[in-house]
């Protein structure tokens, strides 16, 4: 693949053929369609209707209709505002820091001169531990009491990393960017593996060095796979709920928007509010996919995006 | 229906009893319940079941779901079984605090009267409120916990009377021998330390279930103790984020004099720091009125008969059994479970699982002072308190108005229930 402009397709008449393939190919893929539908669409529409009633467990017989009530709750609340700033602050930190280092990852499994499986396996071993393993090997080894950074040098003995906001939050996102970075480095790998190797030669016999073969041939030409990666990991950490779970359950304001969602949902039973909570973040991360794919164009594969 | 039958016979028949899960081929009418509790370690609660279903001469058989060991990750899941209406659950092992909960959403049968005559016969009444929803009762109380006040014989040999003098003791050992260890992470350990230390004051939190009480006058004079607590040099330095578990760490690393917690503390010391263990005495928990006896906490657990139980008769006549004066003191024996009946206090064997206070226990749980989980929102209010009152290092001992009003705005909001907590 090159980085010849794709250009749109102009629709041509279509010939039988491509008639029976388009229709072969909606038959293939109703089955998934269905079954999405089934998984998908019923939960958001019952949360949906849900987030317009007064539902609370606890107190069965105050159930009815409330129309925006749930939501003019949520959004008039500080606490709201001040997880959606936590969350959007956690997912744009942790994935920039992921972007530079998983490039870095995928540089190195991609030049591997040797024991190529070993280094991609070394570098994957964090994504597949369990998010709440990860979230409490974190929160026992910045424990004052039971971990080993506060021995280290030049941290202070009895520091309380949860004991305060930017500690708090700084452990939250290193231990994400320490989670997911290897999903990061495999996504760009991915995308390194389509870059045409004559390129490089190419630059090479033209005179160009490393850095420049790094940032106008490799940077360029990883802009889809890098639009991708960047996408899937927003929308990821927008969710982020597991770390701060397990490590301050949201104390020193470090509240993301899903342990919102959590404490009304699961700790109130509140379930009229919690469902405002999770449309609400619902669509949240529906104007982040937007802004990827339509703004930024990461669904164009050829990566040029439509301007 | 038939399958738990056979299962549960062909666990009788194999002796396990336990964990029923063996394939039996004889049939038979009697009743498998499950209990929903978490795996307390001892396997005091297995002990006991297991008497009470041989007892029962085949009526029923009590088999064992586990929960986990946190409270809050307990309740979560009795909370999504019950709003399903799952028919599976029988006896649920609940905290204290969630009676007044369950009862509102429907969850729990009431205890029939016959049934209630016998199990609160010589139970605490600190403990029956608990069990209690609008006077009715709704759970069986099983055993009951508090808290303590640990102290160091060889470094304090007079335990203080107040949070005051104890502080001042504290101060003056120093922070690398006086430290004081209490729970004050946002979490529900830190509703437990302000509710006692309210009441202790001479007011609580609510007057009904959904009324606001806090006199200003106490619930201030409370959180300036509060504040003086959290910002004394001998406050433990991850007070803020500090629970049963770190506060246990922290006495048993030898900086501490002083140690609010419940009793599991006692053998852990013994296993992990024997020297401290040797000097390691309980006190009564400390008063914040100088004139008034204080209030210590109150913890443990009540069974309740799921609303949705297929044998509602055989899962009372098995509660009852199971809090039987002997089997209460099983439990104590077993896995040191304060009892609930205050008859059972006065075993011989009672001095041995307590020694040296045995009285200390008795009494603690006598005057103990509950939650306010009379409210079916309980949750809102521990949500809400957690929020006014975390980290208790804001709060300004010589001026605690503000934190006053900010507390009694949470309350009042978690109250109407309105609004994100």
């Amino acid at each position: 693949m090159t980085a010849v402009p794709a250009g749109r397709k102009r629709r041509a008449p279509a010939s039988d053929k491509t008639k029976a393939e388009r229709k072969l190919g909606l038959l293939l893929c109703a089955p998934a369609v269905i079954a999405m539908l089934l998984v998908t669409v019923y939960p958001i529409l019952y949360a949906i209707a849900l987030s317009v009633q007064k539902v609370d467990l606890r107190f069965p017989e105050e159930s009815g209709f409330v129309g925006l009530q749930n939501y003019a709750a949520v959004l008039s609340s500080d606490l709201w505002w001040q997880g959606v700033f936590n969350t959007s602050l956690i997912a744009v930190v942790s994935v920039a820091i992921e972007l530079v280092l998983g490039m870095g990852l995928a540089l190195i499994m991609h030049k591997a001169l040797f024991g190529r499986g070993l280094v991609r396996t070394a570098v994957l071993i964090p994504y597949g531990i369990v998010t709440v393993v990860a979230a409490f090997a974190w929160f026992f080894a910045f424990d004052p009491s039971s971990g080993f950074v506060n021995n280290l040098p030049f941290v202070p003995d009895d520091k309380a990393w949860f004991g305060e906001h930017n500690s708090s939050l700084a452990v939250i996102i290193m231990a994400e960017v320490w989670k997911t970075t290897p999903f990061m480095g495999l996504l760009l790998l991915a995308g390194l593996a389509t870059i045409d190797e004559g390129l490089y030669e190419a630059a090479k016999v033209d005179g160009a060095t490393a850095v420049q073969r790094f940032f106008k041939i490799t940077l360029p030409l990883l802009k889809p796979a890098r639009l991708v990666a960047l996408l899937f990991r927003t929308l990821d950490a927008f969710r982020v709920f597991d770390s701060i779970f397990v490590m301050t359950r949201g104390s020193q304001d470090t509240e993301s928007v899903s342990i919102l969602g959590y404490n009304q949902l699961i700790s109130r039973l509140n379930l009229g509010l919690g469902s405002a909570v999770s449309v609400l973040i619902f669509v949240l991360v529906l104007v982040i996919a937007f802004v990827f794919v339509r703004i930024l164009g990461t669904s164009n594969p050829a990566g040029q995006g439509e301007k | 229906m038939w399958r738990g039958a056979i299962a549960a016979l062909g666990a009788v028949v194999l002796g396990l009893g336990l964990a029923a899960c063996g394939e039996g081929t004889s049939s038979s009418a009697r009743a498998t319940l499950t209990w929903f509790i978490f795996n307390e370690p001892s396997g005091a609660p297995q002990k006991i079941a297991e008497r009470c279903s041989k007892e029962s001469n085949g009526a029923y058989e009590i088999k064992f779901e586990y929960l986990p060991s946190q409270a809050d990750q307990q309740r979560e899941q009795l909370v999504r079984r019950l709003g399903a209406e799952d028919s599976s659950l029988d006896l649920l092992g609940m905290d204290v605090v969630w009676t007044g909960e369950f009862a509102n959403a429907g969850w729990l049968r009431p205890v029939p009267d016959r049934t209630a005559a016998v199990v609160s016969e010589n139970v605490f009444d600190s403990v029956l409120q608990t069990a209690r929803f609008k006077d009715r009762l709704y759970t069986v109380p099983i055993w009951s916990n508090t808290q303590f006040l640990w102290y160091r014989e060889d470094r304090v040999p007079k335990p203080p009377k107040t949070f005051d003098e104890m502080i001042d003791m504290a101060e003056k050992l120093g922070p690398s021998k006086g430290r004081i260890q209490v729970q004050a992470n946002r979490y529900e350990g830190l509703v437990v330390l302000v509710n006692q230390l309210i009441e202790s004051a001479g007011t609580s939190i609510l007057s009904g279930p959904e009324q606001i009480k806090l006199e200003r006058e106490p619930t201030e004079r409370a959180l300036g103790v509060l504040g003086r607590l959290s910002n004394s040099p001998v406050a433990a330095s991850n007070v803020t984020t500090s629970t049963e578990d770190t506060a246990r760490l922290g006495f048993e690393s030898g900086d501490s004099a002083f140690m609010i917690n419940y009793s599991f503390v006692y053998p852990s010391a013994k296993e992990n720091a024997p020297k401290i263990f040797k000097v390691m005495r309980a006190a009564k928990y400390p008063q914040v009125d100088p004139a008034r006896d204080s209030k210590p906490p109150i913890g443990g657990i009540n069974i309740g008969v799921s609303a949705f139980s297929k044998h509602p008769q055989e899962a009372f006549a098995a509660s009852e059994c199971l809090v039987k004066p002997e089997n209460q003191l099983e439990v104590a024996k077993l896995g040191g479970l304060p009892p609930v009946r205050s008859d059972v206090y006065d075993k011989p064997e009672i001095d041995k699982i307590y020694p040296g206070f045995a009285d200390v226990v008795h009494d603690s749980i006598q005057d103990a002072a509950a939650r306010p989980s009379q409210s079916p929102a309980y949750q809102d209010l521990s949500l809400a308190i957690q929020r006014a009152i975390h980290p208790p290092t804001q709060i300004d001992a010589e001026n605690p108005q503000a934190a006053y009003e900010r507390l009694r705005e949470f309350v009042l909001k978690a109250i109407k229930r309105e609004g994100l907590l």
